[in-house]
Parts: structure tokens; sequence; C-alpha cells
């Protein structure tokens, strides 16, 4: 009877823990609505998660892009279909690679910082040092990060998307010869707006998911060093998984 | 006035506090002394309303902190000054926009004012010259008096002191504790004290509370428990290595 035991404990431990980020959830989403919105908090968060992010997601965009340009040319070329290679690179990306990647990239690089400060304020008190002036920390620390991904996510996709692209191009046209018009042209007959709408629904829903678990992770950090990085592995690991999952989720529902 | 009754607090199973009851009038200072691991930073974020008591209630001018709202607590806690005991400053702010962080956040004052205010705060902890640096370029005393100026400077009517001369050297100690008398001397606060800096804080202090093993033993004036003849205060008070108290 031990395992029962020891199974309804872990089922009672992870729902509890469920609860609790649902709750950090709700909360956040209680001050985005509620006004003041800390414009400034916000500008930073922008820059920090945007701005910042916009060299890796260059770089990946670049390589996603020739990567796809190269294995697509080699696929397609034993159906005798390379001019289809736009419409592929193209689909790719907006619909799935382009939202997942960017994700990806930006919980590596924003969403670590993410969990990591917010742990370390945590550990020092200086979450309570503002709750104890009178100040909520919800609204100082983590519903500009949230604010901060529903905007730069999808403005991010949109480059890495963009730039993808052309590194196909720059592999399928300049090195592999297939035809300038066929690439660009035959793209604009199979990509139509719900797939770039739906693209940009993906990474708008990402930069909330990324912002939430990073967030929460940081907010309810372990003791010092050790729960700060314990909390940070988690973050990440966790929203990436979520990231993998959510895009099936939304794939089955948008196309 | 902060009156606390009957508090009670477990952490995993571990009771920290077992009913402790006090009362701090306004405009006093209470210090809590007792040893290391008995509660006394519990009380004091007890007090401030960042835990939640297990039994027990805590009342600032009567009123139990927790039947208030969201909002009514943020608006309560406005009222309070709270020095950590790491300082807790903001690690991206200098130290001039950690002092003038609360004026800047909770009060709708112009910048010239908040300018003057923070620079007279940090004229009285003595860290004029040093606004533009920020918390890893100052020392552990300077950390200790830029949070002393932060809680300072919005005048609070209560003030939280959790053991502000730990790990600093006896003249910094000694500084801080000097400070603390004379701005409560200007200002009035009501306050509490956690600290082993005895023989100091005695001399700054009203009232004195000890707690041991998740209770208060003793309150009385600094001259009643330094003259105490029971057993555990004395032992805590001379610092003996013979005595009730168990090293633990």
């Amino acid at each position: 009877m031990t395992w029962i035991r020891k199974l309804g404990a872990s089922g009672l431990f992870i729902l509890r823990r469920m609860g609790r980020m649902g709750l950090f959830f709700t909360k956040t989403c209680y001050y985005l609505f509620r006004p003041p919105l800390k414009i400034s908090w916000i500008l930073k968060q922008i820059r920090f998660i945007g701005t910042q992010s916009m060299f890796v997601i260059f770089l990946t965009g670049a390589f996603a892009g020739m990567v796809l340009g190269l294995q697509g040319y080699y696929t397609l070329n034993r159906f005798g279909s390379t001019a289809l290679l736009g419409p592929m690179v193209g689909l790719i990306l907006i619909r799935s690679l382009g939202p997942v990647f960017s994700a990806l990239m930006v919980t590596g690089r924003a969403g670590s910082a993410m969990t990591a400060e917010i742990g370390i304020m945590r550990i020092s008190e200086q979450i309570d040092a503002l709750e104890l002036m009178g100040l909520n920390p919800y609204r100082y620390l983590v519903v500009p990060k949230l604010v901060a991904g529903m905007i730069a996510l999808p403005l991010l996709t949109a480059i890495f998307d963009v730039v993808g692209i052309f590194g196909g191009y720059l592999v399928g046209v300049n090195l592999l010869g297939v035809g300038k018009g066929t690439y660009f042209g035959e793209m604009a007959n199979y990509i139509d707006m719900q797939d770039v709408l739906g693209g940009l629904y993906k990474s708008f829903s990402f930069g909330i998911l990324i912002t939430w678990i990073c967030c929460y992770k940081g907010y309810y950090a372990g003791f010092g060093a050790e729960g700060v990085s314990k909390a940070t592995t988690q973050a990440v690991v966790l929203s990436s998984v979520l990231i993998l999952f959510w895009d099936y989720v939304m794939t089955s529902a948008l196309f | 006035m902060i009156r606390i009754e009957n508090l009670s607090k477990s952490f995993n199973g571990f009771e920290v506090l077992k009913g402790v009851s006090c009362e701090v009038a306004t405009g006093e200072i209470l210090a809590l002394i007792g040893g290391s691991g008995h509660g006394k930073s519990v009380i004091l974020k007890h007090v401030a309303g960042l835990l939640k008591p297990d039994r027990g209630r805590v009342l600032i001018d009567e009123i139990d902190i927790w039947s208030l709202s969201r909002s009514e607590l943020e608006q309560l806690r406005s009222r309070f000054g709270f020095l950590f005991q790491s300082g807790a400053l903001f690690s991206s702010l200098t130290v001039f926009d950690n002092v003038a962080f609360p004026l800047r956040e909770t009060l709708k004052i112009s910048e010239d004012e908040i300018r003057k205010r923070v620079l007279t705060a940090l004229d009285q902890v003595g860290l004029r010259g040093a606004e533009d640096k920020y918390p890893a370029q100052i020392s552990g005393g300077m950390i200790k008096r830029t949070a002393l100026a932060r809680s300072l400077v919005g005048n609070p009517g209560i003030m939280l002191f959790d053991e502000p001369t730990t790990g600093l050297d006896p003249v910094i100690a000694h500084t801080i504790l000097n400070l603390i008398q004379s701005i409560h001397k200007a200002y009035g606060f009501t306050g509490v004290i956690v600290s082993h800096e005895l023989s100091r804080v005695f001399q700054i202090v009203q009232k004195v509370a000890m707690l041991h093993e998740g209770v208060i033993l003793t309150v009385g004036s600094p001259a009643e428990i330094s003259a105490s003849q029971d057993p555990i205060v004395r032992q805590f008070v001379t610092g003996a290595l013979e005595g009730p108290i168990k090293i633990r």
C-alpha cells in the first residue's frame, strides 16, 4: 500500500504546483488589465527580450532557411518539383519552424535570464522590499515581461521568417540554380494570409507561455544559488517542452 | 501601535513560533533579542505582513493586518520602513535611484523634490558622494546605510530593523545604531529592532523582549533585562557558556 500512498502524494504535489502556476497566471492577467501599466518597465523589457535577441534570431533564421533550402532542394529534385522550393521553405518557416525556433531561442537567451533575475531578487529579499514599499511585484516584475513577450515574439518571428526565406533563396537560387522568379513567384500561389496569421498567433501565445513559465519559476525559486540555478534549468526545460506541445495543439487547431 | 497576539507559525512541520504575544506603544522602540534561529526575523516578517500566521493576529493601530484587502494591505505597508539583514537593494539601480525608488513610485512629487529628499537622506547616513555607485561597487556598511536611507526617506510611521549591524565592523555598527537613535529622536517612529549588539541597542530602545524557543520569555526595560535573574536571560545577556541555553 506504500506505493499507492506515494503515488497519491506525488499526484497531490503535482496538482498543487499546477494550481499555483494557474493562480500566478491569473494574478498576472488581473494586474495586466488593472492600470497603471509600467510603460517604462515594459519598454525596457521589449529591448531586453526583443532588440537584444535580434542577432541570435537573425543568425538562426539564416541557417534554418539555408538548411531548409538545401534539404528541400534534394528532396523535391527526386520528384522533379524543385520549382516548389520557395513555397516549401516559406510554408515550413511561416507556419511552424519560425515561431518554434524563435520561441526556443528567446527561451534560451531571455527566458533563462528572466528566471535568474527574479530568482535572485527573491532570495536577496528584493521582492519583499518591493512589497514593503506598498508596491505590487506582479505589476513591476511580471506584467512588463508578459507584455514585452507578447509584443516581441511575433516581431522576432517575422524577422526569423524573412531572414529564413532569404537563407533558402541564397542556397536554392544562388547555389543550386532554382529560378529567381520561380522561388518567390510560386510562394505567392501557395502561401496565404491565414498561414501568416497562424504563425503570428502561435508566436504570440509562445510569448505568453515563455514569460509565464520563466517568471513563475523565478518567483518561486528555492533557497540560495542552487535554488536559482535549479529554477533556471526547470524554466528552460519546461518552456521548451511546452512550446513543442503547444505548437502541436495550435497546428491542429489552426491549419 | 503594534500588537502581536498569540502568534504561531510552523515551517515544514517545525513550529518556530508557539504563541508569541507582545506590544509596542506608539513612538517606542522594542528590541527583540534571542538566540539565532529562534524566530525573531519571522516575527518581523509577520508584523510587515510578509508572512501569514498559522494562528494568532498582528494588529497595527488595532487593525488586524490579515483582515485587510490586498490594496488596503499595500496602503498600510507604505507606512512601513524595513531594513533587511542583507539590505535588499535593487542591484540594477544606483544608490541614488534605490533611495529615490519608493518616492518615485508611491508619491506624486516633482523630481526636484525627490532629489532634495534623497540627498538629505544620503547626507543623514553619510553617503553623499556615493549616489552614482551601484550596490556591487560599495561596501557592506554602505549597503546597510543606503538601505537605511531608503527605508527612512518616506518618513515611515513604523520601522522594522532586522539585524542592522550584523557583519559590520564595530565603528560602522556604532554609526548605524547612532543614526537610528537620532532619526528616532527627529521623527519619533514606532520600531522593532532585532539585534545581537545588546549593550549598544539597550541604549536606544525603551523596551526589550526576549524570545526563547518560540515564546516570549520576558519583556521589560533595558535596565530590567540587564538585571534579570532569570537563568536563560542572564546567560544570553552575559554570553556565558554555561547555562540552560542549549546550542543548536
